[in-house]
C-alpha cells in the first residue's frame, strides 16, 4: 500500500519538476526557434523551424547597427563596474572591519539608496545630465548607473570583508602594516573571487538597465542593448519585427545564460550573502 | 628593572569590565605563562600588551617606556596566533619577510634574518612553499619564524598549541623550551592547559575573571597555592577539597574536624586569618598525598565509586562521609573494586586549609 | 604597593579617555576610505533625489528647465484628484500582491524541491536560473511575442486545446493585461525568490528532519509546523525585498503594454508625466509620492529584517 502511494507521489513530483522546467525553459527555446524563422514563416506556429535561416541575425547587424548597441552596452557596463569596484573596495574594508562613529548610519544609508525607485531621481538626474552636457552620450549612463551598482557592490563587498579572518589582519598589524597596505597586500589577493563575482553581478545589473537608457539616449548610435531590443522594427511596415527581435534577444542572452550556468554556485552564494545575511 | 610592567591595568568592553586591575612585572628573558579558564581574560591581557586592544585605564611600560598609545609595531613585540594567521597567498619566505619589508629593511638583511630563523626552526626546505601545502606543525613553526625575524623584545604567544594534536603538542612544547633557551628573549605565553603552564613557565600568572589570583614559579604555585582557585586549577586530577569545621586554633596549628568525626591537626604558617573554632573550612589534599590508613594522621571511610586505570598509576574515587568524593592515587596493581568499603588516610603535613573566603590559612 | 596603586589610579583616569594610536589611526583611515564612495553616492543619488523632490513643488517643464516658479502643494493636490494616478496606484498594488504571493508559493515549492537532494536537482537549478539570467527587456519581448494575439504560440496552443473560442488579446485587453504582466514577472523573478528561500532552508539542520522522520511526522505537517516557522525570518526578508521591487516596477509593464492605463504602474505614470507630457513638476510630485511609499516599506524591511551592522560580529 505504501509502495503504491510512494510511486504515485514520486510520479506526481517528477511531473511537477517537468512542468517547472518546461515553464522556465520554454520561452527561451521559443525565442531561439522564432529567431530562425524568416518572413512568412513567423506567421506559422511550428515547434521547429522548417528552414532555419540566419537572415534575422544578419539583418540586425547590417540594418539596425546592433553591433554598435552591443559595444555601447559593453563600454557602459564595464566602466560602471570598474568605477564601482574601485570605490567600494576601500569603503568595504572600512565598513566591514573598522569601528568608527557613524558606521551603522552609513550602512543603513547605503542600503536605503538601493531601495530608491529609479523614477524618484529621474528629474534631478535629467537636470544633472543636461547641465553636464551628457545628454545622448554614454557618459550619462555611466553616471546614472552608479546609483544602481555602487550601493550593491559596497554592500556585498562589506559582507565579504567581514568574513575574512580577523587574525590575518591582526598579524599584519603587529607586523607593522598600515591600513592601506593591509588592503593592498593582505586582503585584496584573497578577495579577488569575491571581486569577480560582485563585478559580474554588477555588470549584469548595468547591462539590463532600461529606464535611464531609454530616457537619456536619443540616437541609435548611442543606444544600449535593452533599448535596441525594445525598439527594433521590421524590414518594412508590413513585416513583423519579431524574428529580428528574437535574434537580438538570443545573441544577448546566450552568453549571459552560459556565464550564469558556469558560475551558478558563486552567483547563488553571492546573491544570498548580499540579501539574506544582510 | 622589569621589561614589561603592568600597573593597575583594566579593560572594559562597553559596560563589561573584563580585566579588573592587573599589576604585573615581567623580567628580562623570563618565560611567563598566563593561565586560567575560558573567559578569564588571559588572551585579552596579551592583546593589551600587543596593542591590538586599547587599555581602558592603567599603564603599560615596555623597557621603561609608556606604551599605552603606541602602535603594535612600535612596541617591539611579535605575536604568534592560535590559528597561525599565515598570509595564504605568500610563500613561507614572504610570510616571514613581510614585517621586515614593511620596516623597509634592505634585501640582504631580510634574506639573512629569514634564513637564520628558518635554520633555528628547521624549516629551511619549506621556504618556497605556500601555507596550504604545510602541515599544522609546520605552519606553527612558520608563524614562530615570522615572529623571530622581527627580532622583538618580547614574544607573545596566544594559545599556539591548541590547534595541534596531542602528540604534536608535546613535541612542540619541548621545542618552545629549547627556543627560549637559544634565543633568550622574554616570552609571554597564554594557554588554558595547566600542563603547558607547568612545563614551560619560569613563572605562572593564574588569572580568574579578570583578576590575578597568584603569580609564582610553577612548583611554588603547586605546593603553596594561595587560594582555592589556584589550588584547584593546577594539578590533574584536581586537589581534593574536603569540607570540615575548625575545632581548635593554636599558633602554628589548626585542628579541623573532618566529616565522620576524625580530628586533623594541620600545621599552618600564616596565622589563623580570622578562623575560629566553629568556622567552616576546606581542607585540601592532592591525590598523591592521600595515603593508606596506617601512615595517616586522620582517616576517612567510604565506598569506592570507580577506579581509573591509567597504566602507570591508578586513581581511586571514594565516596566518604558527608557526601564528599576523595580521589587517591594508587599503584596500578591495586585490587579494589567499586562498592568496596575502604579507608583513606590524610597526612597533616601535606594538607592545606582554606578559610571560608577561599584563602589559604 | 598602596602608594603605587593611588598614583596609578590618578594616571588611569587620564588614560581612560585616550584611545591608542592604533585606534585613532584606523578611524582616520576609515573616513578616508569611505569618503570617495560617499561623495560619488551623494552626487549621483543624493543630489538628484533632493532635486526631484524640490521640483515637485515647482511648475518646471522639460522644454525649459531654467524657468520655473514654486507652486507649493499644487502638484500634490492635482495628483490626489487625478483618477489616472489612482488607477496606477491600484494597478501597482494589485500587481505587487499577485506577483509576490505567486512567487513566494512557487519559489517555496521549487526551493523545497531543490533542497530535497533528489535526482534532477542540478537540471532544475540550472533551468530555474535561466529566467534570472535573461535581461528584463528580453524577457518582456520574448513573452510579448508569445502573447501576440494573431501569431503568438500561447493563443495557438489554447485554441488547439479548445480552451478558448477566439484568440485572446493578452496585452491589449484591459481585463487580461495585468494578469499577463504578472505571469511574466513570476517567470522572471521566481528564481530569485527560490534562491533566497533555498538559502533559508539550507540553514535548517538536517537533524531536525531526521528527528521528525523517526517520530513519524507526516511530511505536510513537517512543513507547516517545523520548516515554515524556522525559515520565517529569511522568508520575510525575501518577501519584503520583493515587495519593494514590485512597487517600483517599470521595465516589464512598459515594454509589454506601454503606457496603457490598465497596467500603468506608479513609476510608468510618473515617467510619462515627465518625459511625454514634459511636466517636470507634476512628474516629480508623482515620483516623490512613490518614493515616500517605498520609504515606509524600506523602514519596515530594515527593522523586520533585523539587519546586522556590526563589524566582525559573529
Amino acid at each position: 500500500m505504501g509502495g503504491a502511494r510512494r510511486i504515485v507521489g514520486r510520479a506526481f513530483f517528477y511531473l511537477l519538476v517537468a512542468a517547472i522546467v518546461v515553464y522556465t525553459v520554454f520561452p527561451f527555446y521559443w525565442a531561439i526557434v522564432s529567431s530562425l524563422k524568416e518572413g512568412s514563416a513567423l506567421y506559422r506556429v511550428e515547434a521547429l523551424p522548417p528552414d532555419p535561416a540566419w537572415g534575422n541575425y544578419a539583418a540586425i547587424f547590417a540594418q539596425q547597427n546592433f553591433g554598435r548597441n552591443i559595444l555601447n552596452s559593453v563600454i557602459v557596463a564595464a566602466s560602471v563596474v570598474a568605477i564601482s569596484l574601485f570605490l567600494s573596495v576601500t569603503a568595504a574594508y572600512a565598513l566591514g572591519r573598522i569601528e568608527f562613529r557613524g558606521r551603522k548610519l552609513m550602512l543603513l544609508t547605503i542600503l536605503s539608496v538601493s531601495m530608491f525607485p529609479q523614477v524618484a531621481v529621474l528629474s534631478g538626474m535629467f537636470e544633472l545630465v543636461s547641465w553636464l552636457g551628457l545628454y545622448d552620450t554614454l557618459g550619462s549612463l555611466v553616471l546614472s548607473y552608479l546609483i544602481l551598482t555602487l550601493p550593491f557592490t559596497t554592500w556585498v563587498l562589506t559582507t565579504f570583508v567581514r568574513e575574512l579572518p580577523k587574525e590575518l589582519e591582526e598579524a599584519a598589524l603587529v607586523d607593522g602594516a598600515k591600513p592601506f597596505t593591509i588592503i593592498r597586500k593582505v586582503f585584496l589577493p584573497i578577495m579577488w573571487p569575491a571581486l569577480a563575482t560582485t563585478g559580474l553581478l554588477a555588470f549584469i545589473t548595468a547591462w539590463n538597465e532600461f529606464m535611464f537608457a531609454i530616457t537619456f539616449t536619443l540616437s541609435n548610435a548611442k543606444r544600449t542593448v535593452p533599448v535596441a531590443i525594445a525598439l527594433i522594427s521590421g524590414a518594412s511596415r508590413f513585416e513583423l519585427p519579431w524574428g529580428r527581435v528574437m535574434a537580438a534577444s538570443v545573441i544577448v542572452t546566450v552568453p549571459l545564460v552560459v556565464l550564469v550556468l558556469i558560475f551558478q554556485r558563486r552567483i547563488v552564494s553571492g546573491l544570498t550573502a548580499g540579501a539574506v545575511k544582510g | 628593572m622589569a621589561q614589561v610592567k603592568l600597573r593597575g591595568v583594566t579593560k572594559s568592553f562597553g559596560a563589561v569590565q573584563v580585566i579588573k586591575g592587573v599589576d604585573l612585572d615581567i623580567g628580562h628573558r623570563e618565560f611567563v605563562v598566563f593561565v586560567g579558564p575560558s573567559g578569564c581574560g588571559k588572551s585579552t591581557l596579551l592583546r593589551l600588551i600587543a596593542g591590538l586592544e586599547d587599555i581602558t585605564s592603567g599603564e603599560l611600560l615596555i623597557d621603561g617606556e609608556r606604551m599605552n598609545a603606541a602602535l603594535p609595531s612600535q612596541r617591539g613585540v611579535a605575536m604568534v596566533f592560535q590559528s597561525y594567521a599565515l598570509y595564504p597567498h605568500m610563500s613561507v619566505f614572504e610570510n616571514m619577510a613581510f614585517g621586515l619589508k614593511l620596516a623597509k629593511a634592505d634585501k640582504a638583511t631580510v634574506d639573512e634574518r629569514v634564513r637564520q630563523a628558518a635554520r633555528i626552526l628547521q624549516i629551511e626546505e619549506l621556504l618556497q612553499r605556500k601555507p596550504r601545502q604545510l602541515s599544522g606543525g609546520q605552519r606553527q613553526r612558520v608563524a614562530i619564524g615570522r615572529a623571530i625575524t622581527r627580532n622583538p623584545k618580547v614574544f607573545l604567544f596566544d594559545e599556539p598549541l591548541s590547534n595541534l594534536d596531542a602528540a604534536l603538542r608535546v613535541q612542540m612544547r619541548i621545542e618552545l623550551s629549547r627556543l627560549h633557551e637559544e634565543l633568550g628573549t622574554t616570552m609571554v605565553y597564554v594557554t588554558h592547559d595547566q600542563v603547558e603552564a607547568m612545563t614551560l613557565a619560569n613563572r605562572i600568572v593564574v588569572l580568574n575573571a579578570g583578576r590575578v589570583e597568584q603569580v609564582g614559579a610553577p612548583l611554588e604555585l603547586y605546593q603553596h597555592p594561595r587560594n582555592l582557585f589556584v589550588a584547584g586549577f593546577l594539578g590533574s586530577p584536581r586537589m581534593n577539597f574536603i569540607k570540615g569545621v575548625a575545632e581548635a586554633v593554636r599558633p602554628g596549628q589548626l585542628t579541623v574536624r573532618l566529616p565522620g568525626g576524625a580530628p586533623l591537626a594541620v600545621p599552618v604558617k600564616n596565622g589563623s586569618r580570622g578562623v575560629q573554632a566553629g568556622t567552616e573550612v576546606t581542607v585540601g589534599i592532592r591525590p598523591e598525598h592521600v595515603v593508606a590508613p596506617e601512615r595517616a594522621d586522620a582517616v576517612l571511610k567510604g565506598g569506592v565509586l570507580v577506579v581509573e586505570q591509567l597504566g602507570a598509576e591508578s586513581f581511586m574515587y571514594v565516596r566518604t562521609e558527608g557526601e564528599q568524593t576523595v580521589v587517591a592515587r594508587r599503584d596500578p596493581s591495586i585490587g579494589v573494586r567499586p562498592s568496596e568499603l575502604v579507608q583513606v588516610g590524610l597526612q597533616a603535613k601535606a594538607c592545606h586549609v582554606f578559610g571560608p573566603d577561599g584563602l589559604a590559612v | 604597593m598602596e602608594a603605587v596603586r593611588d598614583r596609578s589610579e590618578l594616571l588611569g583616569a587620564a588614560a581612560a579617555a585616550e584611545a591608542s594610536q592604533l585606534t585613532r589611526q584606523r578611524r582616520r583611515w576609515a573616513w578616508i576610505f569611505v569618503l570617495p564612495m560617499l561623495a560619488v553616492l551623494a552626487a549621483v543619488a543624493g543630489w538628484p533625489l533632493v532635486r526631484t523632490i524640490y521640483f515637485a513643488f515647482t511648475d518646471a517643464h522639460l522644454a525649459d528647465m531654467q524657468d520655473w516658479a514654486v507652486v507649493g502643494l499644487e502638484n500634490f493636490r492635482l495628483l490626489a484628484a487625478d483618477a489616472d494616478w489612482w488607477t496606477s496606484v491600484l494597478n501597482t498594488v494589485r500587481f505587487t500582491v499577485l506577483s509576490v504571493a505567486i512567487e513566494t508559493v512557487l519559489g517555496t515549492i521549487i526551493a523545497l524541491t531543490l533542497n530535497a537532494h533528489l535526482p534532477g536537482r542540478g537540471l532544475l537549478r540550472a533551468a530555474v536560473l535561466i529566467p534570472w539570467a535573461i535581461p528584463t527587456v528580453v524577457s518582456a519581448q520574448m513573452w510579448n511575442w508569445m502573447y501576440n494575439d494573431l501569431y503568438g504560440v500561447l493563443n495557438h496552443v489554447f485554441l488547439a486545446l479548445g480552451l478558448v473560442e477566439g484568440p485572446l488579446a493578452w496585452t491589449a485587453n484591459p481585463d487580461l493585461a495585468l494578469t499577463a504582466v504578472v505571469l511574466v514577472d513570476v517567470w522572471k523573478t521566481t528564481p530569485f525568490m527560490t534562491l533566497l528561500i533555498l538559502a533559508a532552508l539550507q540553514m535548517v539542520p538536517a537533524e531536525i528532519y531526521e528527528a521528525a522522520k523517526v517520530d513519524g511526522v507526516h511530511p505536510l505537517k513537517v512543513f507547516w509546523r517545523i520548516t515554515l516557522p524556522l525559515i520565517r525570518p529569511g522568508l520575510m526578508v525575501a518577501i519584503i525585498f520583493r515587495t519593494l521591487d514590485a512597487l517600483r516596477i517599470f521595465d516589464l509593464p512598459f515594454i509589454l503594454t506601454g503606457n496603457s492605463r490598465a497596467t500603468s504602474t506608479m513609476a510608468i505614470y510618473a515617467r510619462q508625466q515627465l518625459v511625454e507630457f514634459q511636466d517636470v513638476g507634476y512628474g516629480s510630485a508623482a515620483s516623490t509620492f512613490l518614493f515616500v511609499i517605498i520609504g515606509i516599506f524600506t523602514i519596515a524591511y530594515i527593522t523586520l529584517g533585523r539587519v546586522r551592522l556590526g563589524a566582525g560580529e559573529a
